[in-house]
């Protein structure tokens, strides 16, 4: 079957100078064409929720940009003098090579020229992230397989409660900077000290911190798995596995008990923060019920077009606090086969309660085509990218982007994670259902 | 040299128009040292930011194209762009009531195997997908750096399929390393278009105008002041048809707003069938529209016609324009551009009574492809004044450093991911993303007012620039801002 893809919902695996960017005062230095930056840049930050260039992104990310010369002669000493430009040109904590098509297809030997600054001090690490290798969920694998095996040491001890977070993707994830934050103050509520890694106020100190976490918390259903496996073997540091992005009561509930459980934390202290949160979480909910049942504004079922995690998150929220029910999920993360099905038993788990077809594509005309032979009998909810907006407009439906590429919203410290994201989802996807008519 | 059309691709245009992305003199001298046969060399730069490449401004282009298709031959970070074409689109259709509907793109999506094996059979489901989603009147294929450096053969594969897909399906060769000069995908663009789409004129339609643009936001205006003197434009190449671009060669003549843009489909246009290219400088700013209607004028013959135009035109803003100019008297400036814009927003602040202390542009054309130096350049250089310049593919860190040196009121940009470095300093930033901003002379009040509002509150930019910082290290701003440019060569 092909595979070709129609409106792309993620990038290729240089996507990854992405989290790099993320990482406060962490600078990417790309050694590929001169588009490379620009494009991944617009597809993953611009225009996807205008999240902006930040500290050291966008067009001022360093780069070779390669031409014939570098194709035909080898890119070797273009890539050095970069480096060594960018050494003295850029204010940055932590310096990551990542490389291009073109720099891995001509075979640049990028491990030699990066050793050659690192054996001088400076804190760098290489990578080889050419496009055509795989995604940027790919991409970010191999990141973090170079920034451990390149970067981090041995541990003089371990930091109890500290841990790791491990969940969504910089950037391709829009709200990825609140959502973390949110999931920071989750875990504080129960006496865990989360170490973030990306967004701000973390920088090159969390990354050397990871090493002495007591745990790694895997809070996506695969992406990362290899990061966390890589850890266990290299540290010795245990994780635990929460495949949903909790969004709302229901899941936030469960994901705090099993963290909670997991850490040996007393069951007393997260049952108090839960019924505190969830009395906050139902004061606003029961303002909300007026508008679900004394109003013909509810949507008939939902379509959800994400990654797996904040798919599995969305429906698990929609189903069990909003009581909708569900039609069809896209997963787009680029899910490799090994773990599908088990990702398609989360959605119909007993917690998720509902099932529906579970379906695992990255190509929008596919998404278009099983769309158009669903049959909806009322206006369906549609969380997905703007891409789909057009779909959604065709069946009369509430479109609410959510994922790759969310180009109709500005998105700033926004989040649907926790208790407070179930309620904002909330009112974003009434926004969209009172604004459809007035 | 004339356009040929018989070759597979448009030559790059550091070749074609001995483009540079290197230089620091100043506009006389640029002028001086590019006519009568003389060219500069390029600088080499040893330390650079990402810039673009030519894949991106064909896709801008073909993307618009509204019963078209496009192909990318290309693992799926090279469509990155198309996100934002999307959004521009979905803008277009808003200004124009159409209905709301996404770009025809996909990826051919190539992986690893496909650098080992090649991509054609990729190519193939590329070619057929897209026929049978889009029902496209025409494909175009465009090439990436991966399937550039693997040899793919593109033209073999669609003579493979010419039985069974009877459209054109057109090569478009954009491999980003290529070229430095991201406008060279503009020419690959519009050979594909030249070569495959444009066809000889059945008649020819004198009142039919050429307007070579990127989204057309002034075409009502423009419309309008056409009409009146009998003339009917047709916006190309983003928003028009297979069809519309099918009768390019019909027409009585070509104008373009950037002459960076226009400068390939315009001159062909003209050598092969006929059509007059407006070589005169853009039309932004008074100056440049009296040049661009007055050639576009001579071109049709109606010279009498247009001169009077130009003096309604001029009458009805020109109150505004001495209120306008009064305001911003004193003010300083410093202006980052691709040179179809640069250069003339150069003549455009100096309307407005604007001093500029610099003037950078992201490549330059020592001459256009029908042979002559940019008419901006020539003018400007006639000019008592000459004004410091420096070429750049958008370099930041050198636009930073001479912004911190020069320390002008405001910073005039064009191209995403290059204003807000300046807004950041504390710098007032006018971006100009609309290529009709000053254009014509109500466009150049109307820009003249935004200017004074921009200049009337400072906070954002002030609180701004206290709370972040740039990524430069103190060492930098110490260094000459063309530090990691080579020396000419002999």
């Amino acid at each position: 079957m092909s595979d070709v893809v129609e409106q792309i919902r993620n990038v290729c695996a240089l996507g990854a100078l992405q989290s790099v960017a993320a990482i406060e005062r962490a600078i990417p230095i790309i050694h590929a064409g001169p588009g490379c930056g620009q494009k991944l840049w617009s597809a993953l930050s611009s225009g996807n929720g205008f999240q902006g260039s930040g500290y050291a992104g966008g067009h001022s990310v360093p780069c070779s940009n390669s031409t014939e010369n570098e194709i035909v002669f080898g890119g070797e000493e273009k890539l050095r003098e970069t480096i060594e430009n960018s050494l003295k040109v850029m204010d940055g904590d932590f310096f990551v090579v990542l490389t291009g098509c073109t720099a891995d297809i001509v075979g640049d030997d990028t491990g030699d020229v990066v050793r050659q600054f690192k054996n001088d001090g400076v804190p760098i690490v290489h990578v080889e992230t050419g496009g055509f290798k795989g995604s940027n969920y790919f991409g970010q694998e191999l990141l973090w397989e170079a920034i451990i095996d390149q970067f981090l040491e041995e541990p003089l001890g371990v930091e109890p409660g500290l841990v790791n977070i491990w969940s969504v993707l910089p950037y391709q994830d829009p709200f990825w900077a609140g959502t973390l934050n949110t999931i920071g103050r989750l875990l504080e509520s129960i006496g865990l000290t989360p170490n973030l890694i990306y967004g701000p106020g973390q920088g090159v100190a969390s990354v050397r911190r990871i090493p002495s976490a007591q745990f790694n918390l895997l809070l996506t259903p695969w992406l990362g798995l290899k990061t966390v496996t890589s850890l266990e073997e290299r540290f010795g540091t245990p994780f635990f596995h929460y495949p949903a992005l909790p969004v709302g009561a229901t899941e936030t509930g469960r994901f705090l008990r099993a963290v909670a459980g997991y850490a040996g934390i007393a069951m007393e202290t997260v049952e108090a923060t839960i019924n505190r949160e969830e009395s906050l979480y139902y004061y606003y909910m029961e303002r909300a019920a007026d508008l679900f049942f004394e109003t013909r504004f509810k949507p008939g079922h939902f379509v959800t077009i994400a990654d797996s995690g904040f798919a599995l998150g969305l429906s698990r929220f929609l189903v069990n606090d909003l009581g909708l029910i569900p039609e069809a999920q896209f997963i787009t993360d680029n899910v490799p086969n090994e773990h599908r099905e088990r990702i398609e038993a989360e959605f119909t788990d007993s917690e998720a309660g509902i099932a529906s077809p579970v379906i695992f594509t990255t190509d929008g005309g596919t998404i278009r085509e099983v769309i158009r032979g669903l049959k909806f009998r009322e206006r369906p909810l549609i969380l997905g990218s703007t891409w789909d907006k057009v779909i959604t407009r065709e069946l009369q439906g509430y479109p609410l982007s959510i994922s790759l590429p969310v180009s109709d919203r500005l998105v700033l410290n926004r989040s649907y994670a926790g208790y407070d994201g179930g309620l904002t989802l909330v009112e974003d996807i009434y926004t969209v259902i009172l604004n459809s008519f007035q | 040299m004339a356009i040929n059309t018989n070759v597979a691709e448009a030559s790059i245009r550091e070749r074609r128009l001995n483009a540079i992305t290197g230089y620091n003199g100043s506009v006389k001298d640029l002028a001086c040292r590019t006519t009568g046969g003389c060219s500069i060399h390029n600088r080499e730069r040893n330390f650079a930011q990402a810039s673009s490449c030519s894949s991106g401004c064909a896709q801008t282009l073909l993307t618009g194209i509204v019963d078209a298709a496009v192909v990318n031959h290309a693992p799926i970070g090279c469509l990155g762009d198309s996100l934002y074409q999307n959004i521009a689109y979905h803008y277009g259709q808003f200004h124009r009531n159409w209905a709301y509907s996404n770009i025809n793109v996909l990826s051919t999506n190539m992986g690893e195997p496909d650098t080992v094996f090649g991509g054609a059979e990729r190519l193939r489901d590329g070619i057929r997908e897209a026929h049978r989603r889009f029902a496209p009147k025409a494909i175009f294929i465009t090439t990436s750096c991966a399937s550039g450096i693997i040899g793919d053969d593109i033209q073999g594969v669609i003579d493979e399929l010419k039985d069974e897909i009877t459209i054109p399906v057109v090569p478009v060769h954009c491999e980003g390393f290529r070229s430095k000069v991201w406008a060279t995908g503009f020419d690959a663009a519009f050979h594909a278009i030249l070569t495959r789409i444009v066809k000889p004129p059945r008649t020819k339609r004198p009142e039919l105008v050429n307007i070579i643009n990127f989204r057309g936001s002034a075409r009502a205006y423009i419309t309008e002041i056409f009409g009146r003197i009998g003339l009917k434009p047709s916006f190309v190449v983003p928003f028009s048809t297979v069809a519309e671009l099918e009768g390019m060669s019909e027409a009585g003549a070509s104008l373009t707003i950037c002459g960076t843009l226009g400068s390939y489909l315009g001159t062909a246009l003209e050598e092969q069938y006929g059509v007059p290219y407006v070589k005169s400088s853009p039309p932004h700013g008074s100056a440049g529209t009296d040049a661009w209607l007055q050639g576009l004028g001579r071109a049709v013959g109606k010279e009498l016609e247009v001169e009077q135009l130009i003096a309604d035109e001029k009458r009805a803003v020109q109150g505004e324009l001495a209120e306008v100019r009064a305001r911003l008297a004193g003010a300083t400036a410093v202006i980052g551009m691709g040179p179809g814009f640069s250069l003339s927003y150069l003549r455009v602040l100096d309307e407005l009574g604007i001093k500029v202390l610099y003037g950078a542009s992201w490549h330059y054309d020592q001459h256009y492809d029908h042979g002559a130096q940019p008419a901006i350049v020539t003018e400007l250089a006639a000019g008592e004044k000459d004004i410091p310049f420096g070429v750049g593919e958008q370099q930041n860190f050198e636009i930073a450093n001479l912004l911190r040196t020069l320390k002008p009121d405001l910073y005039f940009s064009r191209h995403p991911g290059s204003s807000v470095w300046a807004a950041k300093q504390g710098i007032v930033t006018v971006p100009v993303m609309d290529e009709y901003t000053a254009f014509g002379y109500r466009g150049l009040v109307n820009f003249g007012w935004r200017i004074v509002d921009a200049l009337a509150n400072r906070r954002f930019v002030n609180s701004l620039s206290r709370h972040v910082r740039l990524p430069y290290k103190e060492w930098w701003y110490e260094q000459d801002p063309y530090h990691f440019l080579s020396e000419e060569a002999a």
